[in-house]
């Protein structure tokens, strides 16, 4: 019997495998960011120093679009397959999947950001007055909160009528104190400003969401 | 100053206007059902 | 228990009138605002009324995952979506009342946002429970609802700090309230907590004879004498 760790693994290293040779999700969603940077850039043509004012909410905003398209496609594979049938028949613990599907998506969506971020400051013109080490740290918590409940409610919308728009519908309101944290902060740094609050407040988001996701979904994948 | 009575009635109307529609559309639905039942007890059942 | 309910009717009607007078007349006028302040007697009882119903919302949902009790299950449909009304009320009186006030209808004031926030959240939730395949629903909203219930004080306490750092007017004023205002507060809380209640037992009433029917629509068709339904 693999332990759940190991699970996990070979779960993330055949998504990650699959992702590779196909390249569907992952060339539409990198062509799917940089139209998003370039219609973004068209709506707001600021200066130098307003760009520092108003970046960080840009910037969420574009990453958010590109995480819940990629979360979109989070079960599609397995929906496919009925690969989740015989998940539920099988003793692996269902939280070992979760946490799979959460760092493949968390992998995914931080390359998405990876790329977009030297468009945003090119076209942006931005430069951090602040440690710019501080960012990379706001990007991670805050992808994680974006991707853990987008993992969590992509599952709860398998079944449901207009599965597409019911994950944001889900995903954004619960979102929306992480959503400012990560706004808030990314705009402190930029401007030189202490961010402390708000990256402790992401943290414990974090902690206590990726808790209460994993002792739930086990509940959400049996559902019936 | 009674420019501003509008405002105090406003809120107090849309209120109630709310919480009326809401118990309304319960009063609504719960006919229909008592019909629908009505329905299901006659002898030959529905269909 | 059948008269139970319209004698609680009258007398919640009587103490909605009542609670009415008391704000329209019997309190005193407030200095700077006028008789506009008034609304205060409507807004602030619904935005508490709002937040237990949300509560026991909770409460039903946890209750739920534990037991799997469908009555659980009802109440948090019900509180839910009575919660939602009352969350309704709250986000148009605010305007209203900030309008004449402050001249603006919306200030991202702390208050107000974390009430269109939380409105929000429970409004996901009845789309949740409004789209999901039935089955699933019940195990499927109480997930939500306790992730939805975990989110509020990640909502305030941003909201708080987003406001210090950024200051904007305070609506509905801070401070110290008068001993008069608070009485009538109180008295119009208890008459919407009343018709709060009456609401939610009706909808209970509405959803458990829905389910009924629901339930003997599919033995019906389980039992048919096979050949008749196709």
């Amino acid at each position: 019997m693999t332990a759940p760790t190991g699970i996990t693994r070979v779960s993330l290293l055949k998504d990650l495998r699959l992702e590779w040779r196909s390249k569907d999700a992952i060339n539409s969603m990198l062509f799917f960011s940089l139209l998003v940077v370039v219609v973004f850039s068209f709506s707001f043509d600021p200066t130098a120093e307003e760009s520092r004012q108003i970046a960080g909410g840009l910037i969420w905003v574009a990453f958010l679009f590109a995480a819940v398209v990629a979360l979109n496609q989070t079960w599609a594979r397995e929906l496919r397959n009925q690969v989740l049938d015989a998940y539920r028949v099988s003793p692996a613990p269902a939280n070992s999947l979760f946490v799979a599907k959460v760092l493949g998506n968390f992998i995914f969506v931080s390359v998405l950001e990876a790329l977009m971020t030297p468009l945003f400051i090119v076209f942006y013109r931005l430069r951090a007055l602040g440690p710019a080490w501080q960012l990379l740290l706001v990007a991670v918590v805050g992808t994680w909160a974006l991707v853990v409940n987008g993992t969590f409610f992509a599952a709860m919308s398998l079944r449901t009528r207009s599965r597409e728009i019911m994950l944001p519908l889900l995903l954004f309101p619960i979102s929306i104190p992480a959503l400012l944290a990560m706004v808030q902060s990314t705009t402190a740094i930029l401007n030189g400003e202490g961010a402390r609050f708000w990256i402790v407040l992401l943290v414990t988001y974090d902690l206590v969401f990726t808790t209460v996701c994993l002792l739930l979904f086990e509940t959400v994948l049996n559902a019936e | 100053m009674s420019g501003n009575g509008r405002y105090l009635f406003a809120a107090y109307a849309v209120t109630w206007i709310i919480q009326i529609t809401y118990l309304w559309t319960i009063v609504r639905r719960y006919a229909r059902l008592k019909r629908e039942i009505g329905e299901l007890k006659k002898p030959g059942g529905s269909s | 228990m059948k008269r139970v309910f319209p004698i609680l009717g009258v007398l919640t009607a009587i103490l909605l009138s009542y609670a009415l007078y008391m704000a329209l007349v019997v309190a005193p006028t407030e200095r700077t605002m006028g008789s506009v302040q008034r609304i205060f007697y409507y807004h602030v009882p619904s935005a508490w009324t709002a937040f237990i119903l949300f509560f026991i919302n909770f409460g039903a949902s946890v209750f739920y995952l534990i037991k799997r009790n469908p009555a659980a299950d009802i109440v948090a449909l019900v509180t839910a979506e009575v919660g939602v009304v009352f969350c309704t009320v709250v986000l148009v009186t605010g305007p209203i009342w900030a309008r004449p006030v402050w001249g603006i209808w919306w200030t991202w004031d702390m208050r107000l946002t974390s009430t269109l926030v939380l409105w929000l959240i429970y409004v996901s939730y009845l789309f949740l429970r409004r789209f999901s395949s039935s089955g699933e629903t019940p195990l499927l909203a109480a997930s939500l609802a306790v992730l939805g219930a975990l989110c509020v004080p990640f909502v305030y306490f941003s909201i708080w700090f987003f406001r210090t750092q950024h200051p904007q007017p305070v609506m509905g004023g801070g401070g110290s309230i008068d001993p008069r205002m608070l009485h009538v507060l109180l008295i119009n809380w208890l008459a919407f907590s009343c018709f709060a209640f009456l609401v939610c037992w009706s909808r209970y009433r509405l959803e458990k004879l829905q389910r009924d029917v629901d339930h003997a629509h599919a033995v019906e068709s389980l039992l048919a004498p096979r050949g008749s339904v196709r």
